[in-house]
């Protein structure tokens, strides 16, 4: 079969899924609906595999095949068909999105059994990983468009999942409107790109970019920023950030699939599928390094401080796809996507991870009521341990050949993109330390309750209440499900761990730094027009960087063993030390606070002036005026209808008469 | 005899009629006063008709007067049957059409 042909079939599998689940789900009892998803997904993976090595067959320079299904519209100019382009770099992504989704599925089986919303559940996650993959899929701008407005709907249906919750439904409506600001960024690109080239096709645009702009016009670096509001909006990049961490009000496995594994990723994905633009608009990919640089940074600092444990995991994905941002920005194609697939590894397992955690605490997530959980949850907690190496680019984890590869390449291109290693590096070394300050908060230390309950076998259990606010929650519908479920009891829990814990560890060995290299060169297919991606550091200035971040690595994680195993008041001295420092990273750079005050007050002061003047004063008072004239008439006119027939006719006859006056005095 | 002294009685009449119908109180005569502001209509018709010697102004009388039988018979059924009904003829106590 044909690449595209697979990828068809690859769309196809997860809508199935959909449907079944949407509209079945009156006569499914049981995991069925679970495993209808998880199958479904599981077939998508298999075709994306299919896809890859159908592409393989292809000679190197010709391995971007499109094809499309029927045309969506076509009018005077306009020609937008429904159609797919499966190369390297989208065959990349859909291994990546389908495979993780797969175990994330599994997972979901048991871990969501109690819920009463379990088809519901799968039903959304289901759609999210078509329109994810359309997303991904899409052959021209208009299916991007599409994929990118489903993504968007699917995570706020999944945060807002529990919707009896008050903030889960609020985190919901912030991701959303923020969302669509990307897309009204990406709406916008797209007319540009119409409007200077007459196409919506991937293939024509990307061929007539380098002829009709020259380098660093002002109307493609419109476009390209254009482009970059969307990719940021998606990404939660600087400033756009702030939905992110609230997303976590949704379930675990709906945070570690789309708020870390795949949807987040779209912007890294948007920049690298547009090289060709960003290459000729160099201007406009520096600013974008340069937020990137600004976002890793900040949200690495956030993580530091934050005390949810999905929320600090929350911070550590802002500040990873800050590296992938870096990365494709500066033309790290190859690192950057491979990034993109370790961290999707390791970012869901300590997702999992937390949600075993998470059910093993009977909901709470403060890690500061954590602590000791190791020998209650040895699984758990071995896999978590692995997931935080690689996340901390431990030496020969699969983190480490990610991360420090962009690095790498920044110190290779010289000039001011030293800063980008430099700023980096550094926060690798806040990356160590808050990934192991949850490892060893949570793990290490005093056993809580809870722990000493699991040790002797049994799961703690509380009455359900929001981990944000305490209030109490019952559990119905739209509520969390009363059944906890951890990785040492459920089979599908710990298989999907597993897996992801091997990938984990092993996922760097397909692009080690002059041994393989298998990533850089399935992706060079894509980038075949690329000024950037032949220019490589060499394989011992690679290792250097290697061998610098590793170093880091370790530095890092002895310092948080020293501050929270060894010496355990050190960071409350720390705090007290550094007491406004403290409190800028813990309320987040005040980001909310920010937005609070300079759109939402003055937008909720412009309403209430609309409300109290205009419509109180302006509005009402026409409406009431006109009302009072009908009225006023109406009590003047009525004095006239007295029912005596005998005034009638007076009034008749002495009309009549005026007018004959009128007409005999006018006559003359 | 040049036709103003016909419109005069005509207009005479129409008046007397048109008196009658404001100041009176039973239907039936109300109604008589009605005939009697017809018939000045017709009259001044049929002077007219006369001194133009154009035909019309007659045919116009006759189709009053046919139009004035039929008012007659709906207005003196009315009467009769509030008569029937034992209701006072007095059209002052008649006011429902009050708004």
């Amino acid at each position: 079969m044909s690449p595209t042909a697979w990828g068809w079939l690859v769309l196809g599998f997860p809508l199935a899924g959909f449907l079944v689940n949407a509209f079945g789900w009156r006569v499914m009892r049981g995991r069925t609906a679970g495993w209808i998803a998880t199958i479904a997904i599981g077939l998508a993976f298999v075709c994306a595999i299919g896809a890859t090595v159908s592409l393989l067959g292809h000679s190197e320079s010709d391995r971007e095949v499109t094809s499309s299904l029927w045309t969506y519209a076509s009018a005077a100019g306009l020609d937008i068909k429904i159609g797919i382009l499966v190369d390297p770099l989208s065959a990349f992504m859909i291994l990546v999105v389908s495979g993780v989704s797969t175990l994330i599925h599994l997972y979901s089986v048991a871990y969501l059994d109690s819920d009463r919303g379990y088809s519901r559940y799968f039903a959304y996650l289901n759609f999210f990983v078509f329109s994810m993959l359309l997303l991904v899929l899409a052959g021209n701008f208009v299916l991007l468009i599409m994929g990118w407005a489903f993504v968007g709907f699917a995570s706020y249906a999944l945060i807002s999942f529990w919707y009896r919750r008050e903030t889960a439904t609020k985190a919901g409506m912030k991701a959303f409107v923020i969302n669509v600001i990307g897309d009204v960024g990406l709406v916008l690109a797209t007319f540009f790109i119409f409007r200077e080239l007459g196409s919506f096709d991937y293939l024509t645009v990307f061929r007539e970019v380098p002829q009709h702009f020259s380098t660093n016009s002002g109307v493609l670096i419109a476009i390209c920023l254009l482009l970059l509001v969307g990719a940021f909006a998606k990404s939660a990049q600087l400033p756009l950030h702030t939905w992110l961490p609230d997303a976590m009000e949704g379930p675990t496995p709906v945070s570690a699939l789309i708020h870390a594994a795949t949807m987040v990723t779209a912007g890294v994905y948007l920049i690298a599928r547009m090289y060709v633009l960003f290459e000729q608009a160099p201007t406009a990919a520096d600013i974008s390094a340069f937020i990137g640089l600004a976002t890793l940074i900040f949200a690495a600092t956030c993580a530091l401080a934050v005390t949810d444990l999905k929320r600090i995991i929350a911070y550590s994905t802002i500040s990873q796809i800050g590296y992938m941002i870096v990365g494709v920005s500066i033309g790290a194609y190859a690192a950057g996507m491979f990034q993109l697939m370790t961290h999707a590894f390791f970012k869901a397992l300590l997702f999992m991870a937390a949600g075993s955690v998470i059910s093993a605490m009977a909901g709470t997530q403060d890690i500061n009521r954590m602590g000791g959980l190791r020998k209650a949850m040895p699984i758990t907690s071995k896999l978590m341990i692995i997931g935080a190496l690689a996340l901390a680019a431990f030496p020969f984890m699969s983190g480490f050949f990610s991360k420090d590869e962009i690095l790498g390449y920044a110190i290779h291109r010289g000039g001011f993109y030293v800063i980008f290693a430099i700023g980096g590096y550094f926060a690798a070394l806040l990356t160590a330390f808050y990934a192991f300050r949850i490892i060893f908060r949570v793990f290490w230390g005093k056993p809580v309750p809870e722990a000493q309950e699991l040790e002797h076998g049994h799961l703690a259990h509380a009455p359900p209440e929001n981990p944000l606010t305490g209030e109490e929650e019952d559990t119905d519908v739209g509520f969390p499900g009363e059944e906890h479920h951890i990785a040492e009891r459920d089979r599908p829990m710990w298989l999907a761990m597993s897996v992801l814990g091997f990938l984990s560890i092993f996922g760097g060995v397909v692009e080690i730094p002059g041994l393989d290299n298998v990533v850089e060169n399935f992706l060079a297919g894509s980038f075949l027009d690329s000024k950037l991606y032949e220019n490589l550091p060499t394989v011992a200035a690679d290792w250097g960087g290697l061998a610098l971040g590793g170093l880091i690595s370790i530095v890092g994680i002895s310092l948080a063993y020293f501050a929270y195993v060894r010496r355990p008041g050190t960071t409350a001295a720390l705090i007290r030390r550094f007491g406004p420092l403290y409190k800028l990273f813990v309320n987040k750079w005040y980001f909310d606070e920010l937005y609070d005050a300079v759109i939402y007050r003055p937008l909720l002061a412009v309403g209430r002036f609309c409300n109290d003047v205009v419509e109180r004063v302006v509005v009402q008072g026409i409406v009431a005026a006109a009302v009072d004239v009908v009225r006023g008439v109406g009590v003047v006119v009525r004095g006239a209808q007295s029912g005596f027939v005998r005034a009638y006719a007076l009034l008749l006859i002495g009309g009549f008469a005026a007018l004959g006056l009128y007409f005999l005095i006018a006559a003359h | 005899m040049t036709v103003t002294w016909y419109v005069v009685l005509s207009a005479v009449l129409f008046a007397i009629g048109a008196g009658g119908v404001l100041i009176r109180r039973s239907p039936l005569v109300i109604l008589l006063c009605l005939e009697l502001m017809l018939n000045a209509g017709n009259l001044a018709l049929v002077a007219f008709s006369r001194a133009h010697g154009n035909a019309e102004g007659q045919v116009f009388a006759l189709i009053v007067m046919v139009v004035a039988a039929c008012e007659v018979v709906v207005g003196l059924g009315l009467i009769v049957a509030m008569y029937r009904r034992r209701l006072t003829l007095n059209v002052d106590d008649m006011r429902s059409l009050k708004g």
